[in-house]
């Protein structure tokens, strides 16, 4: 099963400086990686650079900002090739984010036909 | 005989369920192939007299159900284990078995699975307490609704929905995993403790009776014990063991509350004491403290006492302060103040109950402990007040009438 692990986390508040914080991802990433549990992720950029958009009478709103204003922002994901939701959450709970953030785990639909 | 149906169906429900499960590994399509066989039951049985081995039948009907419900879903996965169901045993779908014993449709393992995904911590907590109830001990979405206060339809939905998210989330119907397996087995005794406390808050208006909850409760803590007995197993079945026994002293014959103080405590059930302490002492002997076993000990404590002044108050308020280091709530730090009193240190446990306040102002022991303790400190007129707000907090009407009552009679002893 695919999960997406989604990473949420107030900007600015990790808990240790981001240079710690970047090597602690790459020692999680090397560590999933090995298990073949990675099937990718990414960071994103701040929230100050998100800009939503939606459609409406065939029309493109743009507006500067996030879908929705929250305490916590997404600032990034993975997706995991998982057997079941125990084996997701187990690596959800090693992101080094999850630790002062929360990791949101949330299976990939699949369409039987 | 409708009774006496009902009681098999309870008893027999984590076993058949299981045991479809084992064959399809789908709650839903499990649940529906035992309901329906249980209606054929109701049927048959009230027409003749009940089949020697009720659960066996039930069994053996709910299977050909099953492969009938199989049949017709015509979906990958159920072709899946229609095929290997085949491979797994011959079927015979056409005559029930006179004779068939207990080992051919338990399986423990499955059981365990079944109890741990219904109290997956994936689920909130009232899905996981709904799903216990009605998977593992066969009580109806009705009798659980009216136990949790709630209308049939909400209760069905929140199941429906708990149902829906094992599905799609990928919650797997499995004993977990070495390492988790400390964090899931206190989500599951956590389950059960709930179970076993709602018997003793809600039993305002509702035909299925707390004792029934409570009972349903020890079964499950002796089921765990049967299949995964640890020390924190050990030490829930010991507690609801211990603290069930007092119940025939909890209520008076008018049907009043009747607080462990003033209870008599000949009324205690000396087996359900003494089979709890066994318990205990087989737990401690592991050597793997625990929150329950904590609790257990307190309870072990009064269960030992011949009256409320004579209990080792003291030793109480220890094993509070090392439940509170473990679980540190504020429920936990009421009831180690209030040991703190009863050992003698009433000016300092006031302050410290006092400080509680903010924490608690919902919580109704927390005022009837405040009022007892005020009337110790002979200041009657707050405790007049603590009594007025604990009943306004009370949810269950015989505490609410000793409150009131508790209260009057300080009122007529009050000058102005």
């Amino acid at each position: 099963m695919q999960f997406l692990a989604l990473i949420y986390g107030t900007e600015g508040q990790d808990d240790v400086d981001m240079q710690t914080l970047i090597e602690q991802y790459t020692v999680f990433e090397a560590e999933a990686n090995s298990a073949g549990i990675l099937g990718g992720g990414n960071a994103l950029e701040p929230i100050s650079t998100a800009t939503s958009v939606r459609v409406r009478q065939g029309q493109a709103e743009i507006t500067d900002g996030p879908f929705a204003e929250t305490k916590e922002q997404l600032g990034g994901y993975y997706l995991f090739e998982c057997k079941d939701l125990d084996e997701a959450l187990m690596w959800a709970a090693k992101i080094p984010s999850a630790r002062y953030g929360t990791v949101e785990v949330r299976p990939i639909m699949i369409f039987e036909d | 005989m409708k009774n006496a149906i009902t009681r098999i169906f309870r008893a027999e429900s984590g076993q058949l369920l299981s045991s479809l499960m084992y064959l399809c590994r789908d709650l839903d399509l499990a649940e529906d192939a035992l309901q329906d066989a249980c209606e054929q039951a109701s049927m048959q049985w009230s027409k003749q007299t009940l089949p020697d081995n009720p659960g066996a039948w039930l069994h053996t009907v709910a299977k050909r159900k099953l492969i009938d419900k199989l049949r017709q879903s015509q979906t990958q996965a159920n072709l899946r284990s229609l095929h290997s169901l085949g491979t797994l045993s011959e079927i015979n779908t056409e005559s029930v078995p006179q004779e068939f014993s207990e080992q051919d449709f338990d399986v423990p393992d499955e059981r365990l699975r079944l109890i741990f995904t219904c109290c997956h911590p994936a689920l909130n907590q009232q899905a996981q307490v709904a799903l216990t109830l009605r998977t593992l001990c066969g009580l109806s979405v009705k009798e659980i609704a009216r136990a949790y206060l709630t209308s049939e339809i909400a209760m069905s939905q929140r199941i429906t929905r708990a149902k829906k998210k094992i599905k799609d989330a990928g919650i797997s119907y499995s004993v977990p995993r070495k390492e988790q397996l400390p964090a899931r087995l206190s989500s599951v005794l956590k389950v059960i403790y709930l179970i076993y406390n709602e018997s003793y808050s809600a039993f305002e208006s509702q035909t299925l009776t707390r004792n029934d909850l409570a009972e349903e409760a020890i079964r499950l803590s002796q089921l765990m014990l049967s299949l995964l007995p640890n020390a924190e197993v050990l030490g829930l079945a010991a507690l609801l063991l211990l603290h069930h026994a007092r119940s025939p002293a909890r209520q008076s014959s008018d049907a009043g509350y009747i607080p462990l103080e003033m209870q008599d405590r000949k009324l205690w059930n000396s087996a359900a004491l003494n089979q709890g302490r066994a318990l205990l002492d087989k737990a401690l002997r592991l050597n793997q403290p625990g929150p329950y076993q904590i609790q257990a000990a307190i309870s072990a404590l009064h269960a030992q006492a011949i009256d409320w002044q004579s209990t080792d108050w003291k030793q109480i308020h220890l094993l509070y302060k090392s439940l509170y280091k473990i679980n540190p709530s504020p429920v936990v730090e009421l009831n180690c103040a209030v040991s703190l009193a009863y050992s003698g240190y009433l000016v300092e446990s006031y302050k410290f109950l006092y400080s509680l306040e903010q924490e608690l102002q919902n919580y109704q022991p927390y005022y009837a402990a405040r009022a007892e303790l005020e009337i110790q400190l002979m200041d009657l007129q707050a405790a007049i007040g603590s009594l007025n707000t604990a009943i306004k907090l009370s949810r269950n009407n015989s505490e609410r009438d000793f409150l009131v009552k508790k209260r009057n009679h300080l009122l007529s002893q009050c000058p102005d």
